[in-house]
């Protein structure tokens, strides 16, 4: 209310008046922990003095703002440009506590700084509104995959379309049968808390499988610890699962070094010492995909790759007979498996995929003809 | 029991962290930051497991002297030196069990961890990476061999691109006339990287999000079991 009162009599400062909406106000920050309070304020734009006939515009040089502290002793907290409206403080702000500030104008023609308090207490939120978009989508794309998922298990039939890096593991494994050379898996310099490296370890248990079951000999050298211990387990457990426990050899996975070109000059050195029939490069890659990818070409391996990193993306797909691109990584394991409900939740993804394609052109079209809503409703603050 | 706990423990920690995302309150504000710093803890100890296999399968190759030994013994003796000098001396402000090992700074200018880091570790790792120069070459010398309609439009967009880049490919186009902007090759270039480029790339990481959320989701709900050594 007190906002709209425009050119209102507020203010009476040592015998001037100042002409115009003022204010200053302190609020919780909002979607928060509790760790921050905004500052807001309006001032006036007009002074009017006992000599002068006019109000005369008000040019403000600067603000500050004064934060009490626990002796009620007023401490600068930030002196601030003229021009800006607002200010966050989240120094030392503790939820559930009360804050009180001080804001001081400084102004050409004022001899004394307006001057303002107000005062809040800071609250943890239990929901960040500003996330709701992203709860949206979530929602929306784990709703396709899971009625999917449930439609596959009631015996739903489902096309999923070919995927030639997939089909082409049994040829892989069936040339190093043949050969009598190893296949080599590469799990990338990921570790474990990353979706790609277990993307790509889901991938090595069905390898694993067909390498025990073919007698071929899979050599796993990793980057990480933690990956070491899974992808010995994974393997083991392949082995026993094709009926040939005693095949299984924990050395031939082994820990080569945390160092990224340390374990593309491992690796690339057993590429070049055992020729393993087969490549497969799977997971996280940065800078030594293509060192690792082309050392197999020049092998002469059969390579596949497959990571959710663009920029090197177009390096194995140069250097490998066969890609997996950003998703594909992901849907391997369920494609390999042929379990309903795993192809169940690929078919969700593209739903999700045509829900996006959906938005973007709508998002497209409203920004073209000037309706951003779409882009308010969808963007993350 | 072997996998139901497992995958019990993945679906509520999954549920936690999903919800930790959306609600800014105690405890949930710190979950995500405790996870990772388990994960850390974790991560350390697991260090040893790879030590181990790294001894382990090094010292059973120079055992059983196969062919090229010798290599496997160069890496076991540089992984046993560099650890004592790092339990003996300490690195950058820590001290070792030898203490500071200022003898050896005299005489190195620094730790002897940091001496050999700098001196030896750095270089032979700006080598390996250095080496990604010809590979890039050879490789985009493959990917350009004009073959199909596609590697044409490929050979032409990478020429393009590569000539904007350098100061040779302004030159080139620099006597057009400002009207004629749009087609001076540094433009084209900018324009390659900043539309098709990026439009791809952007298509690849919006499909690899998607590829995550259902991969994510087939873990947390238990379908996908393979991480955890098998199927069933």
């Amino acid at each position: 209310m007190r906002r709209n009162l425009i050119f209102v009599f507020l203010f009476l400062f040592e015998g001037s008046f100042v002409w115009g909406v003022q204010e200053f106000k302190a609020k919780d920050h909002p979607s928060d922990n509790g760790t921050a309070i905004d500052l807001f304020w309006q001032l006036p734009r007009y002074v009017k003095t006992a000599s002068q006939q006019e109000p005369v515009l008000l040019h403000y040089n600067s603000f500050v703002i004064e934060k009490q502290d626990s002796l009620g002793n007023w401490i600068k907290l930030k002196e601030l440009h003229p021009e800006q409206t607002h200010y966050t403080d989240s120094d030392n702000i503790a939820p559930g506590q009360n804050f009180n500030y001080r804001f001081l104008a400084y102004a050409h023609e004022l001899k004394q700084p307006l001057t303002f308090e107000a005062q809040t207490v800071s609250f943890a939120q239990w929901f960040d509104y500003k996330k709701t978009p992203l709860l949206i989508m979530i929602v929306l794309l784990c709703g396709a995959v899971i009625y999917y998922i449930l439609a596959a298990k009631k015996g739903r039939d489902l096309f999923i379309r070919k995927i030639n890096g997939l089909e082409s593991m049994d040829e892989a494994v069936g040339r190093a049968t043949e050969k009598g050379k190893p296949i080599l898996f590469v799990p990338g310099i990921g570790d474990l808390d990353d979706i790609q490296t277990i993307a790509g370890l889901t991938i090595l248990s069905q390898l694993a499988y067909k390498a025990a079951t073919y007698n071929a000999d899979l050599l796993v050298p990793v980057s990480k610890s933690m990956v070491l211990s899974t992808a010995r387990e994974i393997v083991k457990e392949a082995y026993l699962k094709a009926g040939k426990p005693d095949m299984y050899n924990q050395d031939k996975i082994f820990y080569l070094t945390d160092d990224q070109f340390g374990y593309v000059a491992g690796i690339d050195g057993i590429m070049i010492r055992e020729q393993p029939a087969a490549n497969f490069f799977l997971g996280t890659f940065y800078a030594e995909a293509l060192i690792l990818a082309e050392t197999g070409f020049g092998t002469g391996a059969m390579q596949t790759a497959g990571t959710a990193q663009p920029h090197q993306l177009p390096f194995f797909v140069v250097t490998c007979d066969y890609t997996l691109i950003g998703e594909e990584l992901f849907a391997a394991s369920a494609y390999l498996s042929k379990a309903p409900d795993q192809l169940g939740s690929l078919k969700g993804q593209d739903l999700g995929k045509l829900v996006i394609v959906v938005f973007i052109i709508l998002g497209v079209v409203l920004e073209i003809v000037g309706i951003p809503w779409l882009k308010t409703l969808l963007t993350l603050e | 029991m072997k996998k139901t706990v497992p995958l019990g423990i993945t679906f509520l920690v999954g549920l936690i962290v999903i919800s930790s995302e959306f609600i800014p309150h105690k405890p949930f504000n710190y979950i995500n930051e405790g996870l990772e710093n388990w994960f850390l803890i974790i991560s350390s100890f697991a260090i040893i497991l790879g030590q181990l296999s790294l001894i382990k399968v090094n010292s059973g190759k120079v055992k059983e002297k196969v062919e090229n030994w010798q290599y496997y013994l160069v890496g076991l003796i540089s992984f046993g030196v560099m650890v004592l000098c790092g339990i003996l001396w300490g690195t950058e402000d820590a001290k070792g069990l030898a203490g500071n090992g200022d003898k050896l700074i005299a005489f190195f200018g620094q730790k002897p961890f940091e001496y050999l880091f700098s001196n030896i570790y750095q270089h032979l790792s700006s080598t390996m990476f250095a080496l990604l120069a010809f590979f890039i070459a050879s490789a985009a010398y493959r990917a350009f061999i004009i073959r199909s309609f596609e590697s044409n439009l490929l050979m032409l967009a990478a020429v393009v691109v590569m000539l904007g880049r350098t100061s040779i490919g302004t030159s080139l186009t620099a006597w057009l006339p400002q009207g004629w902007r749009w087609v001076h090759l540094p433009n084209i270039a900018d324009f390659i990287m900043n539309y098709p480029n990026n439009a791809a790339q952007r298509a690849i990481m919006i499909s690899a999000a998607l590829g995550i959320v259902g991969s994510s989701l087939r873990i947390l709900l238990g379908i996908e079991r393979s991480y955890l050594g098998g199927g069933d």
